[in-house]
């Protein structure tokens, strides 16, 4: 078992085994997609309370689920990277910083168009909705002090700085809802009681959770591959990859 | 349910319709850029070797 997770610090190792992994992911994920768009969008039924405007929640929370699953995964590659020295672990936290920004932008973008029709405002400067807002800020300076150093080495250790200090967010981000008096609806899902929402109406919202998270795993598993090709500059086994 | 119900969406047909727009369209992009960053990785690899190939020979 140890053997085979060193065997997965090695560029050349990691490289052709997310190559095979990349399709385990991808189809699945494009298959839970479809699926739960259609679910969500034509057989899931009508909330009794917000209308047909509710199904902007089967994309908006697993976006908003994402956009913090993906932060703590860079910021658990980062440490992991800081820590024992392990360079892979870098290129996988730099592979998932643009990944998370989308889906950061997703959530934010999504909940205002879906915040239009029933709160009747696009915005509001709450703690949801701010701390939200600093998780796109925290991918986006990760990414520009990444892009900031000429070193790789130092790029990865400044940027890991960030990544680390930054994971506070996430906490406060999901809590937020209790902590502050706020607009935004509290967790009806992850709730320690049972999840206060119809089990047709869940079922899609699952689907898309898993579907995203794989789409997840699929892009991560393109964009380490690049970053590995970037950091292997004169390595001797880039000629059997290409 | 009717195609014309679908689409109208109880009324929030461009709420819901831009919402899901929107993210079909960053999971495009999100792919796309996915591929490009890896062959763009790849190529910029290949251009190496092949420089290191012809330095020493």
């Amino acid at each position: 078992m140890w053997t085979w997770f060193h065997k997965l610090g090695s560029p050349p190792h990691a490289y052709r085994i997310l190559g095979k992994m990349a399709p385990w992911f991808g189809w699945p994920a494009l298959v839970l997609i479809l699926v739960a768009t259609w679910w969500g969008l034509w057989k899931a039924p009508t909330d009794y309370q917000q209308g047909d405007a509710y199904r902007i929640l089967y994309i908006h929370a697993p976006s908003a689920w994402m956009s913090m699953f993906a932060y703590v995964m860079m910021a658990v590659a980062a440490a992991i990277g800081l820590i024992w020295r392990i360079k892979i672990a870098h290129a996988a936290s730099a592979a998932g910083a643009p990944i998370g920004a989308s889906f950061t932008f997703l959530a934010l973008a999504t909940g205002s168009i879906w915040g239009k029709p029933m709160w009747g405002t696009w915005w509001v400067w709450d703690a949801r909705l701010t701390s939200e807002l600093l998780l796109l800020f925290l991918y986006l300076g990760y990414m520009a002090l990444r892009a900031s150093f000429d070193d790789p080495q130092r790029a990865d250790r400044a940027s890991a700085v960030l990544a680390i200090v930054g994971v506070i967010n996430v906490p406060i981000i999901h809590y937020s809802v209790q902590w502050w008096t706020t607009l935004h609806q509290p967790a009806s899902v992850t709730k320690m009681d049972r999840p206060s929402i119809a089990l047709v109406m869940l079922i899609p919202l699952f689907l898309m959770m898993a579907g995203f998270q794989l789409y997840y795993g699929w892009a991560m598993c393109r964009r380490l591959r690049g970053e590995i090709l970037r950091r292997e500059r004169n390595a001797g086994w880039l000629k059997e990859a290409n | 349910m009717d195609l014309q119900k679908f689409f109208a969406m109880g009324g929030y047909a461009g709420f819901v319709w831009s919402a899901y727009g929107l993210t079909a369209l960053v999971l495009v992009w999100n792919t796309w850029a996915a591929y490009r960053s890896e062959t763009e990785a790849r190529t910029s690899a290949q251009r190496r070797t092949e420089l290191s190939r012809e330095t020493r020979t």
